[in-house]
């Protein structure tokens, strides 16, 4: 077989499965259009030897016909992740030369099921970022382009190293989190698919905290049907998370029906925003007929307290994260930076975080200890839980009317020209996450699927927004819109 | 069960330049929790250990590492609370405490600052003089102890040890309800007392294991019953905290010393900050910790690892019905069952050792001898060896043997303390060491009357004084006692050396 990095997981798993090919080669495929995509900045930290042992050992399984879900499947993980004696640096420099000595929950559950490491993905620093261009490695870069256009552009963020990793073909699938839209925003900007599934699905164990109350990982993927079967093995409830559920996991992929007959999708006009470019909304009702045309009932419903998403996000995830982020110190691990003469403790705080971290998360910690200082909590931390706490309602509200899922945009534009945002005001980028941040609020499943292309070439998503813990339902409809949006277009290789 | 009563004890007055002062004692006690694994982590709790052995990856604050509750120290959060009679909070929830220093590897300690898991309860505190004091505590929290810095081991170096990091504490909040030195370490060594019989801690003040916060503020005389009566606090005086206290000793110098610094600013005119402050036993002072712009801002909110912790009331009611007697109920059983008086009630339950040893001792036999036995010899002669009663030489059915044989008279008072001394030293059964010694007590009043003759007729100058100033006769006794190596009954001798004297 040729291309093998290009296959799918569902794919290359059923040719694994047939002996068509082998995870080895499988395995060599993708480590070969890594090493040929060194423009992406994707990858960066790559794994060929542990990931050529875990192609062997999973080809001895497969041999034994003793093969787990993922069995054989190279597949990327993003830096949040800690992975055990790899570097993982959240794509900070405050992390330099940080070996953990432990494997994430999610990352540990995909080796169980099989799946092989190729390296660790680029990412905004700490996850804070909608273009990828905080990481202290240098942005990935967008295997998309404007037509002939040589500009780059933004794969997105944070997951934009994964983002692009899965649309170049570097892998078959990767791991990404999503704390205010961080893997469907990169998903929709390269024309992959990415679910966050309903906060608590996945263990937060061994993941670098940004806003521990929103952080959840999820896949991306090349299609419905891969984010069914990686999601299946990422989750699961995990005692060393509190936050993680105790409830089954039902077979996602069987569940893949297609059928929306009877459905109720509905169409939140919140979300309908002053300035938004005609092509999103043009996609937003040519997704709207689709699902209408597929048997789905289309109900215009509203989520009152849409406007204040933004604003009560960039409160609390802030507030937490300043919080989580007191933990790079420089005492224990990490960078630590020199040391002048007569330096003490306090100059030692101040010198390491100075240098460790970057101006974009520098910006939310000093955002995050405002909120919860003395004088100004009630003013914002608390008012902004509140309106968490009506966000939610209105979802409540919506599903109680018997609304199944919820379409949206996935994000306002197409993916931006990298440096684009240079100068811009930090809210113009942070609007990015206007369609994305309220399901991390009420900690809802939301799914990015591709389903169009603006007028320059470049790939859009919408959003669907699922009840809590139905990935099951909102995998099936968003299944269905990727069969009537048929969307298959992939970028020309530049790189 | 029968409930002691006490008066309500006076509080204390100091003498001011111009005024008398009244002073207002509230504490926060922070109590080690008694459980093998730390509060969010399966890392021991041991003390002694290799610096930075007892260390999880969540300790240590490894990036992405989640705490997970550690449910016996809920279990002895709750025991602790239900043995102060206090009201046990269903549901509490953890908040984040922010601050920097490198022996709090988070940045942030995990407590209960908005909802602890244990409200209003009471300690009564007796002063031992026929008073008690009913300290309200209004509340307790679980929290993470943080780790060591250790700064004197290099010239340019600070060390950090992480084995205490995370440990479980419980910080008992009491009401401002003390009103003196002498009370505070009263109180202190009550609760210290409750939560031993509880088994929540192990009250080891010297390693650290209790140790306590003393907000300590002054008012006039009449102030503090204006303040009982509105609960308004602007009756009192502005409160300082003098933290980290783990001597009782200590605490109550603290207290005088930090009255009489407000006393004296308040009477010259100026008035006392509200601050931290710690006490420097040497030079008998309290020293302010920290200036208002050092002040920490500690940005408290509610931990988002954490859900909200939730506990049904079976689950409490279970732990009620195996609390232990507390102290309060077996010193009243003691008086009311053993007849003792409430000083000999307080000392032999002032520890669960103490009060099953005494029990063992009367049971079965008269309570206030057993009482005066386990107290004035048994511990007067271990307090010479530095001795404690778990290790005390002598058992209780050997201490009750010796007891038995004073009550059957077949040894009297004074032999019994040989006996005794020969039982703690050498060990044995008291009644075999009696009859093997030949200590058995003479009754036979025909011997002792021949005994008695022979000195009277030896001592004819003694018999005339005697005879005229019968206090005298006590010399007959004892020369008696001293002719029968001290086995003769003292009651009989004194009977027939009257009756031969007097002829």
């Amino acid at each position: 077989m040729s291309d093998l990095n290009k296959l799918g997981l569902a794919e290359a798993r059923d040719a694994l499965r047939a002996r068509e090919t082998s995870s080895k080669e499988l395995t060599n495929a993708c480590l070969a259009a890594i090493d040929g995509a060194g423009a992406l900045n994707a990858f960066v930290h790559h794994t060929p030897e542990k990931a050529l042992e875990q192609a062997a050992q999973a080809d001895a399984r497969l041999k034994d016909a003793d093969a787990p879900a993922m069995c054989g499947l190279p597949i990327g993980i993003k830096d949040l992740f800690c992975t055990k004696d790899v570097p993982s640096q959240a794509g900070s420099r405050i992390l330099e030369g940080f070996l953990p000595q432990y494997e994430s929950t999610v990352s540990q559950n995909l080796f169980d099921a099989g799946a092989v490491m190729l390296g660790k993905l680029n990412m905004d620093e700490f996850a804070m970022g909608s273009s990828n261009e905080t990481s202290v490695y240098g942005n990935a870069v967008n295997p998309w382009r404007r037509g002939n256009d040589a500009a780059q552009l933004t794969p997105g963020g944070s997951s934009g190293g994964s983002a692009a990793a899965v649309a170049a073909d570097l892998c078959l699938a990767a791991t990404g989190t999503d704390t205010g839209g961080s893997i469907r925003q990169p998903a929709a900007f390269t024309g992959i698919t990415g679910i966050k599934p309903t906060y608590g699905r996945c263990s937060r164990w061994g993941i670098v905290a940004f806003a521990s109350s929103l952080d959840q990982a999820g896949p991306m993927t090349k299609s419905v049907r891969d984010a069914a079967i990686m999601l299946e093995a990422m989750c699961g409830h995990d005692p060393k998370d509190s936050t993680s559920a105790d409830l089954a996991v039902p077979d996602f992929e069987a569940a893949l029906t297609g059928d929306v007959r009877g459905k109720k999708i509905g169409i939140p006009k919140e979300y309908r925003m002053d300035g938004m470019p005609e092509e999103i909304e043009t996609l937003w009702q040519d997704g709207i007929a689709m699902m209408r045309d597929a048997g789905a009932e289309i109900v215009d419903i509203s989520l009152p307290h849409t406007k204040y998403a933004l604003p009560a996000y960039y409160v609390i995830a802030p507030a937490e994260a300043s919080s989580n982020l007191a933990r790079y110190d420089g005492v224990r691990y990490g960078h630590r930076a020199k040391l002048d003469q007569g330096d003490g403790i306090t100059e030692m705080y101040e010198k390491t975080r100075a240098e460790g971290f970057g101006p974009e998360v520098q910006r939310r910690v000093m955002i995050g200890t405002y909120v919860l200082s003395a004088g100004f909590y009630d003013a914002y931390y608390n008012r902004a839980r509140k309106v968490r706490t009506l966000i939610k309602k209105d979802f409540e509200d919506v599903f109680a009317q018997g609304i199944d899922s919820i379409l949206t945009p996935a994000t306002p534009s197409a993916a931006f020209g990298l440096g684009e945002m240079a100068d811009a005001d930090p809210v113009q980028m942070y609007l990015n996450d206007v369609f994305t941040v309220t399901v991390n609020l009420a900690g809802l499943p939301g799914i990015a699927v591709p389903t169009g292309q603006d007028r320059q070439g470049l790939p859009l998503g919408l959003q669907l927004i699922g009840r809590p813990w139905e990935e099951a339902d909102l995998l099936s409809s968003a299944y269905a819109l990727e069969q009537a949006a048929g969307f298959v277009a992939k970028a020309d290789k530049w790189w | 069960m029968l409930d002691l009563t006490y008066d309500t004890p006076k509080p204390k007055r100091i003498a001011g330049a111009k005024h008398d002062w009244e002073l207002v004692i509230g504490m926060e006690v922070h109590a080690q929790v008694s459980s093998n694994a730390k509060l969010f982590s399966g890392a021991s709790t041991k003390f002694g250990a290799e610096p930075n052995s007892n260390v999880a990856f969540v300790d240590a604050a490894m990036p992405g590492m989640l705490p997970v509750i550690n449910e016996y120290c809920v279990e002895q959060a709750v025991r602790t609370g239900l043995g102060l009679k206090a009201e046990i909070n269903l549901k509490s929830a953890f908040d984040r405490k922010n601050y920097f220093y490198p022996d709090l590897p988070q940045g942030y300690q995990i407590s209960q600052l908005y909802e602890p898991i244990v409200g209003e309860g009471e300690v009564l505190v007796e002063m031992g003089d026929g008073t008690a004091r009913l300290v309200r505590v209004e509340r307790i929290h679980m929290e993470q102890d943080a780790g060591k810095s250790i700064h004197d081991m290099d010239p340019n170096m600070s060390f950090v040890d992480l084995n205490r990091t995370g440990v479980c504490l419980m910080e008992i909040v009491s009401r401002p309800d003390i009103r003196g030195p002498e009370e505070a370490a009263a109180y202190l060594t009550k609760l210290r007392q409750i939560l031993r019989y509880l088994g929540t801690c192990n009250g080891d003040m010297q390693s650290g294991a209790m140790r306590a916060d003393v907000n300590v503020s002054i008012c006039r005389p009449g102030d503090y019953e204006r303040y009982e009566e509105t609960q308004d606090f602007s009756h009192l005086g502005t409160r300082c905290e003098i933290k980290n206290m783990n001597s009782m000793r200590f605490i109550q110098q603290a207290i005088e010393v930090e009255a009489r610094r407000q006393i004296a600013i308040v009477e010259g005119g100026g008035t006392v900050d509200q601050e931290t402050r710690l006490y420097d036993p040497d030079k008998q002072e309290t020293r302010s910790m920290r200036s208002k712009e050092e002040a920490h801002d500690y940005r408290y909110f509610p931990d988002p690892d954490l859900l909200p912790l939730e506990i049904e009331q079976d689950w409490v009611d279970n732990i009620a019905a195996s609390l232990p007697e507390l102290p309060d109920a077996k010193k009243a059983r003691f008086v009311r069952d053993f007849g003792l008086s409430d000083y000999d009630a307080s000392v032999l339950t002032a520890d669960l050792d103490s009060a099953g040893y005494f029990e063992d001792v009367a049971q079965g036999r008269d309570g206030k001898m057993a009482a005066n036995w386990v107290i004035n010899e048994l511990f007067g002669r271990l307090k010479k060896d530095e001795k404690d009663i778990a290790n005390s030489p002598v058992s209780p059915a050997q201490l009750g043997g010796v007891i038995d044989l004073i009550a059957s008279d077949a040894i009297s008072g004074k032999i019994a303390k040989d006996l005794f001394e020969i039982v703690y030293t050498e060990g044995g059964d008291p009644a075999a060491i009696v009859e093997d010694r030949g200590m058995k007590q003479v009754t036979d009043t025909g011997a002792i009357e021949a005994a008695v003759d022979e000195i009277i007729a030896a001592n004819p100058d003694q018999v005339a004084k005697a005879q005229q100033n019968p206090k005298l006769a006590g010399w007959f006794v004892g020369q008696v006692m001293k002719a029968t190596g001290g086995k003769a009954n003292p009651k009989a001798v004194n009977q027939l050396v009257a009756k031969k004297l007097n002829g």
